[in-house]
């Protein structure tokens, strides 16, 4: 019955011992989310905002806080989009180059976006496992100290941050930072729940693999596939909290400025006929939104275990 | 010569909290394995038989470690695996391992075959030489049975079978002494479970392992084990030569497994006497006095419900925990 090792040798050697690449489940996934056109299209537009945000600044021909005087008081003809005034997306109310301004904005706001989702993903899944795996006490305690975070109204506390220490993009990281990984702790620890049951954990700690490689080698893995998809989701969340701040008129200080503070800004002149002061923040504002949600749809469906 | 691996009055409780229950009141204790004693010779294969919810794997957890044990000790080579701390005893998980009921379940999708099979190596002898551990795995997957090109696929990739093998493969990287397989077997179709069995026999000749074999199929016990122990409610009801205990057993639970095993022949197997065991396992949370089996016992005596029957020698190293065993002339008398 049992192939002895001379003829699995021969065998072997017959197939030139090559030694077959195996389809990881990630690769499974790939191949799945590529044959998801609307995320597929979404990534695209996703790496060209990103590229408009990162290079844009090249094309344009004026720098984001220069103050073009020759418009003042003649914005709404003289201010128009144009591609003879070099003013692309045109000028905003203080005669200042809108291209240049939406690049920042865009920049700002993806980074607002990733960094909210990182820490995310990095402090909730690490928290998250920890709680799960230990269990009984630490995970008690651990997890009460999520829920007593949880309740404190946390725009209120970040409004009044943003007073006392001052309006700064740290300040915003920090408070953005401070929220967004609550949501994950608690996706993480339930999953970790599920996992660490399963016999393969029971197989590495009878081995005597150490609690801390456990969690990063076994768990942390198989966490990965719900932690992503939540976390592209959670990026135009980030990037709407930080506008909705910003809105709100405490946001980044200029000359800086997001995609939330232009469309303030646009929101206010809209009622004059200057439509393109608008209109550009809020291309980028929601096309940004659409292709992350996209993204995160896909991603679910490729990562989805009901599909394997 | 020394048993390798020597259990007295292993026991293992649960605490059991009702749902809904104040923290203040004292949760009920569940008895899965109850003063379990057994000696394991070198080289020798232990098989552990009895229904589901006889404490068998509980009883294998805790000689490997992943439950903590309430009472008693475990002694490997010496050692009190059960009485350690926790840094110490990841030391000597290395000459202990284990393999599962479920094949696929215990491998992580996430990782390779190479790197399944390497992980007990790297994780023990951290500072081998990445040359030296593809080669050890290697050489094992031939061993096992399996083509030494496929270390880069994953687990989903293989066949339950082909799964049980890495399972094996893993468990044998660091050359372990003690082998413990939790029904190794029972997800596998039949013709497979033979493979895997007689891949298990080989291996445990060649290295020299001594194994612990947990199964509830009498014949695939009897098979491969040379001696057999009988477990009912956390407790030993028998010990005894495998051959000697399905020929010829003693105890009436023991008795009542043998006649439960099915005879391949129809004719046969609708003509023969069955005793029937009635009823169902009683609670662990709340087992009956005295021997834990009278409730189902054809043979129930008034005194059974005082103490528990110790393990009484019959010489040969059988042993039964009934006084009224088969071989005692007082049967005859109660019908």
């Amino acid at each position: 019955m049992l192939p002895n090792p001379a003829t699995v040798e021969s065998v072997a050697e017959a197939m030139n011992m090559a030694e077959i690449k195996g389809r990881s489940l990630w690769a499974d996934a790939r191949q799945r989310f590529l044959h998801n056109k609307a995320a597929v299209v979404s990534l695209i537009i996703l790496a060209l905002v990103g590229a408009f945000a990162l290079f844009g600044g090249l094309l344009a021909q004026y720098e984001n806080d220069f103050v073009d005087f020759t418009l003042i008081g003649s914005n709404a003809y003289k201010g128009v989009p144009s591609l003879e005034t070099s003013h692309y997306f045109g000028t905003d109310n203080s005669g200042r180059d809108l291209f240049a301004r939406t690049v920042q904005g865009t920049g700002i706001s993806l980074m607002v976006g990733i960094v909210g989702a990182l820490v995310a993903v990095v402090v909730g899944t690490l928290y998250g496992a920890t709680a799960g795996y230990f269990g009984g006490r630490v995970d008690g305690v651990m997890m009460r100290i999520v829920d007593v975070l949880m309740s404190i109204p946390f725009m209120f506390v970040l409004i009044l941050m943003l007073v006392i220490f001052g309006r700064s993009i740290f300040m915003l990281f920090l408070g953005i930072g401070l929220i967004s990984w609550l949501d994950m702790a608690r996706i993480a620890r339930g999953q970790t729940l599920t996992i660490k049951n399963k016999e393969f954990v029971e197989v590495a700690h009878a081995t005597g693999v150490h609690p801390v490689k456990i969690i990063l080698r076994h768990i942390v893995p198989n966490l990965l596939g719900i932690v992503i998809v939540y976390a592209t989701l959670l990026v135009p969340n980030m990037i709407i909290f930080e506008s909705f701040i910003s809105f709100l008129g405490l946001g980044v200080q200029e000359p800086a400025t997001s995609l939330g503070a232009l469309i303030n800004e646009g929101s206010s002149t809209m009622q004059y006929g200057y439509y393109w002061q608008i209109a550009f923040p809020l291309f980028f504002f929601v096309v940004t939104i659409f292709a992350f949600f996209f993204v995160g749809d896909g991603l679910r469906d490729a990562l989805d275990p009901k599909d394997r | 010569m020394s048993p390798i691996l020597s259990v007295r009055d292993l026991s293992v409780t649960f605490d059991v909290r009702a749902p809904g229950a104040w923290p203040w009141t004292p949760p009920g204790k569940l008895h899965a394995v109850s003063k379990v004693s057994f000696d394991l010779a070198s080289g020798e294969c232990l098989g552990i038989v009895g229904e589901s919810g006889s404490g068998k794997s509980t009883l294998a957890r805790a000689i490997v470690g992943t439950i903590p044990s309430s009472g008693g000790n475990i002694l490997f080579e010496g050692a009190d695996l059960a009485n350690m701390d926790p840094r110490q005893r990841r030391v000597h998980r290395r000459d202990v391992q284990m393999i599962f009921q479920d094949p696929l379940a215990a491998l992580n999708p996430r990782m390779t075959v190479g790197d399944i099979i390497a992980e007990p190596l790297i994780t023990h002898e951290p500072k081998t030489p990445r040359a030296e551990v593809k080669a050890r795995v290697r050489t094992l997957m031939e061993k096992v049975g399996l083509l030494p090109n496929l270390v880069n696929r994953y687990p989903h990739e293989f066949s339950g079978g082909q799964c049980q093998r890495i399972g094996i493969a893993r468990a044998l990287i660091l050359k372990p002494k003690l082998l413990i397989c939790d029904e190794p077997v029972s997800a596998l179709d039949v013709s497979v479970q033979a493979q895997v069995i007689n891949l298990l026999m080989d291996l445990q000749r060649d290295m020299g392992l001594s194994m612990i074999f947990i199964a509830h199929d009498l014949s695939v016990v009897n098979h491969i084990s040379d001696r057999t122990l009988v477990l009912y409610l956390g407790c030993v009801m028998e010990t005894a030569d495998s051959s000697i205990l399905t020929t010829a057993p003693e105890h009436p639970y023991s008795q009542a497994l043998i006649a439960s095993v099915p005879i391949p022949d129809p004719v046969l197997e609708r003509a023969r006497p069955r005793p029937v065991l009635e009823g169902e396992l009683p609670s662990p949370l709340n087992p009956p006095s005295g021997c834990v089996f009278r409730t189902r016992c054809p043979k129930v005596q008034l005194s059974c419900a005082d103490k528990r029957p110790a393990l009484t020698d019959l010489g040969n190293a059988h042993q039964v925990a009934c006084p009224f065993h088969a071989a005692t002339q007082l049967l005859s008398v109660q019908p």
